[in-house]
């Protein structure tokens, strides 16, 4: 196994490094930062001194290989907007997005997994329909929409939560989070509920197909055969069986709900990455656009590392170190 | 035990009764956009400066109309050609407590001009004072080298720092802890993206505010910003989406406050090269002339516009049609430039006349993601042109790859694009500056047409621009302005004005706010109304 994580580990630096290069040599073909930067009223000698103190005087590979040789040194370069160093500026709102994606997901599991273990066990019924028409419609509305939607239903006209932003936060262990204060959780409630929808159909789905397959198996009939409860059944020996499809999907799409967060923080004014990443974007500051990208690749490796370890336990037939490269 | 509970239900009534008095003192503001630092010489830029005031004052204030006022300098006034005097304001301190004198204003002068850092510098504002003498703790003399008339104007964008933080520029300077202004707030809890806390600051020289605490909280999603503003969590936002204008007026819970700004919409139109390449015949082939270096094309594509619809349609009533630089009321402004008439027939007549009884083919390009409405004002301009016969395809597209195709880097270098929408807006508050980026022909070493996008150049305008430059009487400058702005954009059509933009903040009902034409919210010019 520890053979099995270090190799990984080489490999997820090389997909880092292969991540960085293609989106140095991208972002440097679009736009010109410079104009997104200066006053209007800039003259040209203003102009060429702001070039300069850029960098952006030198040609690409120049820069490039600058900015390779400051990364070893775990300096990934100066934010052209704050002027600080694009890593602090990310590490800095990364507990906001990843508050928000946890709670997404603990949602989606909640919400997700008896409502379609339920239809799945009882496809007939009226109510399956009705869940499972509800997921349709998770899947297809667009959620900056849904977004909107919230805000105007329960913050304008019930007034029943806060429409925007991240409320009271409690430092632990210096990480600042919002979900030990009912302000905090009123704020966090909108937009992971906004965030986990999509999720939530998903789990539905899964869960829901998973549960059809597996209750037919000779193993349930014999559980059911040998008098076991049905609690038992269904919490046990259908429940352990249907996870594995479950988690996989789970851990490859929480990569998603931190790196794609950037509709729901936006609509929600929600202060994490995925907003940053998009004014970062909009203003062209490549230190930060390029840092932001390594950083997902990175967290993208390590979840699916930690997914395939969760393989292992949940179903004792897969052997780590069989998998070899 | 009945009596218990009566008096705990009393105290919570109490409570929430009282809660709303304790809140009055506090404004809490949505905005648009945030700074990227409080350090008010790192980015010369409309966010940051308008955060910047209020934790820093200036040598001259500029009121809501730009016009200027007296701010840490008392009074000022030319001595002769070359050297303005100061005088400076007594007994006021800053934050940490020092006082402020002379000493501080030559050191802001110099850090704003020579900040290693600056995204965009002041050094455009301070480099004209090629000398600043102390005369004594409060008295200063500003020496330039050439009469320079708009020495006033430019301090008033200069922000004035204590020197007592020398040699600061990241870290404490950027999130504030060691920014010390002596403006009428002090900075208190930043979180980027999140919040904004400012506190009052009791020594403040100028009139006392009214809040207690500014909380300003960066929405950046409009839809999102107004729903934050109905459903109470925030009290004041800015740029209110056009579309929601109408509806928001009959809201009685809601007060808008409009007004026009300082920011012209026009078009370049290239009158350099001789083969434009967004440029063909009316059947599609290369063209061997511009078409746009004739006056006659120019003006024709100025007649077929039809500002007033676009004002109607486009912006939903919210803007003015401009026919020159600056709106009404601004310093310079000639009286001679009425809006130009809607005439698709004589558009045609002179197109015809130019030699074009067929028109042409042409590509106006412009950003979908700067000005207001800007898409939606090309296309609109894209059906008007091609009714008289210039077959118009509208391209728009993200500011970032717009403006890095359509930037100006002299006639080695033009913009890629030949005909392209664009904004401008006047920070100093009168025509010169428009006049020198957009028409004044390209000059490195004068600084001239560094947003000359259609390469525009006539030497009589440029001689007249030259002297009003060099005019420190204010009237005689005036009238210069207006004619340098009668060739310009009257007699040579050298850009086509289209609108002035006009700006919409909106209010709990009871908060009164005067539109600026900066552009700026400032949170302790929101006042309750009486």
């Amino acid at each position: 196994m520890t053979v099995f994580i270090v190799r990984r580990l080489l490999q997820a630096f090389l997909v880092v490094w292969a991540m960085s290069f293609l989106v140095f040599v991208g972002v440097n073909l679009v736009g010109d930062p410079v104009e997104m930067m200066v006053n209007d009223e800039a003259d040209q000698e203003e102009r060429e001194r702001v070039i300069k103190a850029m960098g952006l005087d030198k040609p690409w590979y120049v820069q490039y290989l600058h900015f390779v040789g400051r990364a070893f040194q775990g300096d990934l370069g100066k934010s052209f907007v704050y002027g600080e160093e694009s890593l602090g500026i990310i590490v800095e709102r990364m507990p906001a997005t990843f508050e928000l994606a946890l709670a997404a997901l603990l949602m989606a599991i909640i919400i997700g997994i008896p409502l379609g273990v339920y239809s799945g066990l009882r496809p007939g019924s009226r109510i399956s329909k009705v869940i499972m028409a509800g997921s349709i419609l998770g899947f297809s509305l667009p959620t900056f929409w849904v977004g909107l939607m919230f805000i105007m239903v329960f913050a304008v006209m019930l007034g029943w939560l806060p429409s925007t932003g991240r409320g009271d936060v409690v430092p632990i262990m210096g990480i600042n989070v919002s979900f030990l204060t009912i302000d905090g959780l009123s704020h966090l409630f909108l937009p992971a509920l906004n965030l986990a929808l999509f999720k939530i159909s998903l789990v539905i789905r899964l869960a829901r197909a998973g549960t059809r397959e597996i209750v037919h198996q000779d193993y349930i009939k014999f559980a059911r055969a040998k008098g076991l409860s049905t609690n038992r059944v269904v919490l046990v020996h259908l429940m352990k069986n249907i996870m594995i499809p479950v988690v996989t999907v789970l851990g490859l799409e929480f990569g998603g709900l931190i790196a794609f967060s950037v509709v729901t923080e936006t609509v929600f004014a929600w202060p994490g990455m995925g907003k940053l990443i998009i004014d970062s974007i909009q203003n062209l500051d490549r230190p930060v656009i390029v840092a932001y990208l390594m950083i997902i690749v990175l967290v993208f490796v390590i979840i699916n590392l930690v997914v395939d370890v969760l393989y292992s336990v949940l179903d004792p037939r897969v052997r780590l170190q069989d998998v070899k490269a | 035990m009945y009596m218990r509970k009566t008096l705990a239900y009393a105290a919570a009534v109490a409570a929430i009764s009282l809660a709303p008095v304790v809140q009055a003192q506090t404004l809490t503001i949505g905005l648009g956009t945030e700074p990227t630092s409080i350090d008010p010489h790192f980015h010369n830029l409309g966010p940051n400066n308008q955060i910047a005031q209020h934790f820093f004052s200036r040598l001259i204030e500029q009121d809501h109309k730009q016009n200027l006022l007296p701010g840490l300098a008392t009074s000022w006034k030319p001595l002769n050609e070359l050297t303005w005097e100061f005088k400076l304001r007594k007994g006021v301190k800053f934050h940490d407590g020092s006082d402020f004198d002379a000493d501080d204003v030559i050191f802001s002068m110099h850090r704003a001009g020579n900040h290693p850092n600056a995204r965009s510098s002041f050094g455009l504002y301070t480099k004209a004072a090629s000398t600043i003498k102390k005369i004594d703790s409060h008295t200063l003399h500003f020496i330039s080298k050439k009469p320079y008339p708009l020495m006033a104007v430019d301090l008033s964008n200069v922000h004035i720092v204590s020197a007592n933080e020398k040699d600061k520029w990241e870290g404490d300077y950027n999130n504030g802890s060691s920014a010390f202004g002596t403006g009428p707030y002090k900075v208190g809890k930043w979180v980027k993206g999140e919040v904004l806390e400012m506190v009052r600051y009791d020594g403040y020289h100028g009139d006392k505010p009214h809040w207690e605490k500014i909380i300003i909280k960066p929405i950046k999603s409009a839809p999102s910003r107004l729903a934050a503003l109905l459903a109470g969590d925030v009290d004041f936002i800015d740029q209110v989406p056009t579309v929601d204008i109408a509806r928001l007026k009959t809201n009685d819970k809601v007060q808008l406050s409009q007004g026009v700004s300082n920011r012209v919409i026009y078009l370049h139109m290239d009158q350099f090269r001789d083969n434009p390449e967004f440029v063909k015949t009316h059947d599609g082939k290369p063209v061997t002339k511009n078409p746009f270096k004739d006056v006659r094309v120019r003006k024709a594509v100025n007649m077929a516009i039809n500002r007033t619809a676009i004002v109607e349609r486009v912006m939903e009533g919210v803007a003015i049609p401009a026919g020159q630089l600056l709106p009404e009321g601004f310093f310079g402004r000639s009286a001679n430039l009425p809006v130009p008439k809607y005439d698709p027939a004589g558009a045609k007549k002179l197109l015809a006349e130019a030699g074009y009884p067929n028109g042409f083919q042409v590509t106006l390009h412009g950003p979908n993601d700067r000005y207001i409405n800007d898409a939606k004002i090309v296309e609109a301009i894209a059906q008007m042109l091609t009714r008289i016969g210039i077959k118009t395809t509208p391209d728009t597209m993200p500011k970032s790859v717009f403006f890095k195709h359509g930037k100006n880097r002299g006639p080695a270098k033009p913009p890629k694009w030949n005909f392209l929408l664009v904004g401008w807006g006047s920070g100093t508050g009168e025509p010169s500056s428009p006049l020198r980026s957009l028409l004044g022909t390209y000059s490195k070493p004068k600084g001239w047409g560094s947003s000359n996008r259609g390469l525009h150049s006539d030497p009589e305008m440029d001689k007249v621009l030259d002297e009003a430059l060099a005019t420190v009487d204010d009237n005689k400058r005036a009238a210069l302005l207006a004619k340098a702005t009668e060739i310009g954009v009257g007699r040579n059509q050298g850009i086509i004005t289209l609108h002035y933009q006009v700006n919409t903040w909106a209010g709990k009902k009871g908060l009164t706010y005067k539109a600026r034409t900066d552009e700026r919210t400032t949170g302790f010019l929101v006042t309750p109304s009486k």
